[in-house]
């Protein structure tokens, strides 16, 4: 087992669910129907669950304890997709992210039940049958809204437009590419955009939104490498600042 | 959450009058018999006034509720508490959720009741008015405001009117494990380091007057409630409730090394009631009235949600306008 290779998977894929996780609860008391503050205080539970199972995998290789390594380390060690650290913005935006970034997590964890790392198997399993749930919701979301009044349908397609170049860089290779697929631990990026795309054009066809051509999109990627944009410190700080007040303390 | 019991109108048994008197008195004869009156139900007009505003103010504080504790999630100290954080705090907004479908079976919409919050017009339980500056003080309401609100509820789930006790008695085991969560909370703060024990014991000064009041002003002062505890709107009485609060919670409070704020609080073993400072009422009537820290703050976060989620309603409800309208299950 290439452990290097396995531990840089665990590591996006905990940091992609924390941080979605983490601006999914920032709606929780402020959605536009009482229904959406649940249903996303729902799904800022299941990623956030989801992060804390994964690194406690990351635990079992060898890393620190999931509080701190979610607490406290800064974001330029931080290897989720620039995608989730986006601010929520207009419910639009937050609910086009979440169908673009659950369907892909959604396919990943499918393909990861096949992982020949067993733990990761196992709870790829789990999570599959959490997030079908988170894509149920986007995809009633964007049929709803992709195709309702004009307001709605211009709203969406500007958010979609937005979005599509950051969610593609979810798909950033990863230096270990080659050497997660040849063991089995994991199909590959590519594998998966593929998958999602179709999943994706899927949906967007059913709606009065414009998919553009897949080619023609400019991924933004960096996120992977801890390259990050402006909005990831100011979360993490948010997010540490009680327990990194008092070092040592239990709460 | 909610106190309940201080926003009342004032009633009047002038207001029976224009009701059929047969009819009154086979209701209120179901009410002595212990039966639900259920949504189809007869009931004097006054009843469904007084319960509309008591569930409608109950759902308010609510959502309302959720507001100064939400702000926490995002700075929750590690996983165990992050996660619980986020599920209590949804379990309010299901709270509200579910009130606001009882109040509808009176004949009240959502859309109107929240148009009545976001406006003035209605109230919300008044501890929501006050800040929420530290960890400490989120924990504080997750033990202690909730310990308070399952008083309360509890005794009003054995109220009259069907759709609202079976919501309460739902609302009663979701609040048990606030309280527990909560409870779990301040007790790692009361026993953990100086500097945590030090932020505990500021939130319970901040906070234990706010609660005090959360109950409603002694009874001496209250509103008429006479023929609303006859209808079994309301069950206890504010000072039975805060009586019976401060009987649970004073000795586990104390029990964790913490001091309150109030010289005078003791149990006089004669009459087995607590003697304490009582709360300034007159700052309880400002706030109540819309002067109290945060109640600007509050309703315009509520009113900013609502404006940002129009277009989302709206667009909703072309694509449901040739549905048929579901009347809320209770």
């Amino acid at each position: 087992m290439n452990t290097t290779a396995l531990k840089e998977l665990l590591y996006k894929m905990a940091d992609d669910q924390l941080i979605m996780g983490h601006r999914s609860s920032e709606w929780i008391g402020l959605g536009p129907l009482l229904e959406e503050d649940i249903a996303f205080a729902s799904k800022a539970q299941d990623k956030v669950g989801q992060s804390l199972a994964l690194y406690q995998l990351l635990e079992e290789l060898g890393e620190a304890d999931p509080d701190t390594v979610a607490f406290s380390r800064p974001a330029a060690k931080f290897h989720n997709s620039i995608f989730t650290e986006l601010p929520n913005e207009e419910f639009d935006f937050s609910i086009m992210r979440h169908f673009l970034f659950d369907t892909a997590e959604y396919y990943r964890f499918e393909l990861l039940s096949d992982s020949t790392y067993e733990p990761l198997q196992q709870v790829a399993r789990k999570f599959t049958g959490e997030i079908r749930y988170h894509i149920l919701h986007a995809n009633e979301w964007i049929k709803e809204l992709g195709d309702s009044t004009e307001e709605a349908i211009a709203r969406m397609q500007s958010a979609l437009d937005k979005a599509l170049p950051y969610a593609l860089g979810v798909f950033e290779p990863s230096p270990y590419e080659q050497k997660l697929i040849d063991s089995g631990l994991f199909a590959g990026e590519q594998a998966l955009q593929n998958i999602w795309q179709d999943k994706i054009s899927e949906i967007i066809g059913q709606t009065a939104l414009r998919l553009p051509a897949w080619e023609s999109i400019e991924p933004v990627y960096g996120g992977r490498a801890g390259h990050h944009s402006e909005h990831l410190q100011p979360l993490l700080d948010e997010m540490g600042q009680v327990i990194n007040s008092e070092p040592g303390a239990e709460w | 959450m909610y106190g309940g019991g201080y926003l009342f109108e004032k009633t009047s048994p002038d207001l029976l009058k224009e009701e059929d008197q047969e009819k009154l008195a086979a209701f209120e004869a179901r009410i002595d018999r212990g039966e639900k009156i259920e949504p189809h139900d007869w009931m004097p007009k006054l009843y469904r006034q007084q319960l509309i505003r008591m569930i409608e103010q109950h759902a308010h504080s609510e959502i309302i509720g959720a507001l100064p504790e939400g702000t926490w999630i995002t700075r929750a100290p590690g996983f165990k508490r992050k996660l619980g954080l986020m599920a209590k705090v949804q379990d309010e907004v299901g709270h509200a959720q579910l009130l606001y479908s009882a109040a509808e079976t009176l004949g009240k919409s959502r859309e109107q009741m929240i148009d009545d919050l976001i406006n003035g017009r209605s109230k919300y339980s008044n501890i929501f008015n006050y800040p929420a500056y530290t960890w400490a003080d989120s924990c504080f309401i997750s033990w202690l405001v909730d310990a308070g609100a399952i008083v309360n509820q509890v005794a009003n789930s054995k109220g009259s009117y069907g759709p609202y006790c079976r919501a309460l008695e739902r609302i009663c085991i979701e609040e048990s494990f606030h309280l527990k969560f909560g409870h779990h909370c301040v007790t790692y703060l009361a026993t953990g380091t100086p500097r945590q024990r030090q932020m505990m014991q500021e939130a319970l000064n901040r906070w234990w007057y706010p609660m005090l009041m959360f109950f409603g002003p002694p009874d001496k002062i209250s509103a008429h409630t006479e023929i609303l505890m006859r209808w079994k709107v309301k069950i206890l009485s504010n000072d039975e409730t805060r009586q019976q609060w401060l009987d649970m919670y004073v000795p586990k409070i104390w029990e964790l090394g913490l001091t309150i704020p109030d010289d005078k609080l003791r149990k006089n073993e004669e009459t087995g009631k607590w003697e304490f400072t009582q709360p300034d009422w007159e700052e309880f009537k400002q706030v109540i009235n819309g002067n109290g820290p945060c109640n600007k703050e509050r309703l315009a976060v509520r009113r900013m949600a609502e404006k940002r989620g129009e277009w989302v309603r709206r667009a909703i409800l072309v694509k449901a306008s040739n549905k048929k309208y579901v009347t809320p299950l209770a």
